[in-house]
């Protein structure tokens, strides 16, 4: 990894016109990926994650602020960047009826890759997915595991600098998908690759080595996870599973010393400022009620916590009151 | 509490030659939250379908709420929920027109109805949104009401199938929040999940391969018993390098990892034995001045332990 910029946006946005108006769906995000980075654009459904990519690669019109690939203009120069870039777009789906092969040749002619670099590569690439053994097996009869697999061999065959991979892993299994991220890893140690990853897997974040967390078409954090983590989580972390669940959460959360508390399964993930004195508290205040807490013990915060506590925060700030909690009965 | 609503003895179902489901069984009690963790065509939906008696067995036995799925199949669907992976909404109906027309199809009563719109109106979050049409909504509210349709008939056992792939973290708590007041009123979910996050919210958890459940007990006991092998996080100035290094010396067997691989700017080993590893490892890297942070011995997180079962 290197302090070079593959990757680079100022102020970018982007509106569509609706019949009620424009929407804007990236508004003004500022980010950099360096070369060799694996980097991970996280957020929820409809942040505007898959909208930043496409404007990147001069897929989609960008309507303000700049944009570039290894130095190349996404609207100016196409060209140059389809030559240097690998994509694979949430939706994509291989041809079904050409076989393994076909669909490399397929792509690699696309790419305008000669005869003799496709001989070569091809062969490589294959094995580097882990399907030499099925060159010739339909499309369509891949497993989903190998299938993205196969995209990601089909998105190198012109020996890119840089990959683009739009929620790479929706629906795979978890072997395949633990494969899959491998491979990027392999990537990264041999080609030295700029990765870019658009998902909503707080665990594939923690396999990048930069994030940004886009909200509402805004970059709300851009750091290392480890730095994200540290910044997000609003004090320590206390884990356990009360006896009575809906009674301890609304006691919990007006104690004094708590910061904020999150649901997790039938526990409570609460952030407190002190771990000691807080967790005698609880359980006495919780036990005068006759609820009994069991587990009870300091975790460390994961991705997942911070990125629920910093969406939090976000929408508080944006909606000027806490979200309404939905506390759920039925 | 301690009824067991599902029970499941060596349950199989083949396919000509192709055994789907092989000698499974388990028994889940009620108010029970059972999770399955398994790789495509490990047999997950299969044994759901068994279960709701859309298949035909083709040996063992297996009882849901004491009846049993192939002969009593209409008297066992009317207390039993389903909701499937793709979320079998009507996108051209509104949410509220969804809702009716799952309870018409479970012949609730005009009056019941009525009452149950609104209540899973109110759990789904959908205040505000009755009218507005299914493919209208984001992925979060589509999950919840696909839940609220699945439960119109108000049954005692669930079966969720990958309920919650392509939805974001808040929206997937919100839907356990969902699962666990389900639980606490007595309802049996068993539900079906590609990621471990998830699995970790269940109170057991069943690991699927090629037919067969290979591990059950809850996330912790999983996590103490099904690994074979240790973790070790490596922390150095040039992760990239120190890979190159680590998979050479896998290859040539000098350090036999089962695993290692990238965790952002860290990389993980999976290894026989933590505390024997760390000095070798600290010594190769050292050798070629690859500088070292630490190595750490850290726990295995569900996935860890799942690919360890299953390889």
């Amino acid at each position: 990894m290197s302090d070079e910029v593959t990757i680079f946006t100022q102020d970018l946005v982007k509106q569509f016109k609706t019949r009620r108006g424009a929407v804007t769906a990236v508004d003004g995000v500022t980010l950099q990926v360096r070369r060799g980075e694996t980097y991970g654009l996280i957020g929820p459904d409809g942040a505007g994650k898959t909208t930043t990519t496409r404007v990147i690669l001069g897929l989609l019109k960008r309507t303000a602020g700049e944009s570039r690939i290894l130095g190349y203009d996404s609207m100016r120069d196409t060209y140059d960047i389809r030559e240097r870039v690998g994509y694979i777009a949430q939706q994509f789906a291989l041809p079904g009826d050409l076989t393994v092969m076909e669909n490399m040749r397929f792509f690699a002619n696309v790419q305008g890759v000669s005869r003799e670099e496709q001989q070569k590569r091809i062969p490589e690439l294959l094995e580097f997915a882990g399907l030499s053994e099925f060159t010739n097996r339909l499309g369509d009869q891949l497993s989903g595991g190998m299938k993205k697999k196969l995209a990601l061999a089909c998105s190198l065959v012109h020996e890119p600098q840089v990959v683009m991979l739009d929620e790479p892993t929706l629906g795979v299994d978890p072997v395949s998908r633990r494969e899959f991220w491998n491979m990027l890893g392999d990537l990264r140690t041999e080609k030295g690759t700029t990765i870019f990853v658009c998902t909503p897997y707080m665990d594939e974040a923690e396999r990048c080595n930069w994030i940004g967390l886009m909200y509402q078409g805004q970059l709300v954090a851009h750091d290392s996870p480890e730095t994200i983590k540290r910044m997000a989580a609003p004090g320590r972390l206390l884990e356990f599973t009360p006896s009575n669940f809906v009674p301890a959460w609304r006691t919990v959360e007006e104690m004094d010393g708590v910061l904020e508390v999150q649901t997790y399964g039938a526990m409570l993930h609460v952030f407190v400022d002190n771990v000691e004195r807080r967790q005698r508290e609880i359980e006495t205040a919780l036990s005068a009620q006759g609820i009994t807490c069991t587990r009870m013990r300091e975790i460390e915060p994961r991705m997942e916590e911070a990125f629920i506590s910093l969406i939090r925060r976000q929408r508080e700030q944006n909606h000027g009151s806490p979200e309404k909690k939905v506390i759920l009965e039925l | 509490m301690n009824e067991y609503t599902i029970t499941v003895d060596n349950l199989t179902k083949r396919f000509g030659d192709f055994t789907a489901v092989d000698r499974i069984s388990f028994r889940v009690k009620q108010g029970e939250v059972y999770g399955w963790l398994g790789p495509n065509g490990a047999g997950k939906t299969t044994t759901i379908r068994l279960l709701l008696g859309l298949l035909k067995i083709t040996s063992g036995s297996a009882r849901v709420l004491g009846y049993d799925p192939s002969t009593e199949t209409k008297t066992m669907q009317a207390h039993v929920g389903y909701m499937s992976q793709l979320f079998t909404l009507y996108n051209d109906l509104t949410a509220r027109e969804n809702i009716r027309f799952y309870g018409q199809a479970y012949g609730l009563s005009r009056e019941a109805l009525k009452q149950r719109q609104a209540e899973i109106i109110e759990m789904a979050g959908l205040v505000g949104r009755e009218n507005t049409l299914t493919s209208n909504l984001s992925g979060g509210w589509k999950q919840r009401l696909a839940l609220g349709c699945a439960i119109v008939h108000k049954p005692k056992v669930v079966f969720l199938d990958e309920p919650t792939a392509g939805v974001d973290p808040i929206s997937r708590r919100d839907f356990w929040g969902l699962i666990y007041a389900m639980a606490k009123k007595g309802v049996t979910v068993l539900v079906t999940t590609h990621y471990m996050d998830e699995a970790e919210l269940c109170q057991r958890v069943g690991f699927l391969s090629q037919g067969r459940l290979v591990a059950l007990d809850t996330p912790g006991q999983l996590k103490e018993t099904q690994m074979r092998g240790q973790v070790l996080e490596i922390n150095t100035l040039d992760p990239e390098r120190a890979m190159r290094m680590l998979k050479s010396a896998q290859a040539s067997g000098r350090l036999p990892f089962d695993e290692v691989a990238f965790y952002g700017a860290q990389i993980h080993a999976v290894v026989p034995d933590a505390e024997a590893f760390k000095q070798p490892i600290r010594a190769l890297l050292e050798s070629e001045g690859v500088q070292v942070h630490s190595i750490e011995w850290i726990a295995p997180t569900l996935e860890d332990v799942f690919i360890s079962a299953v390889k």
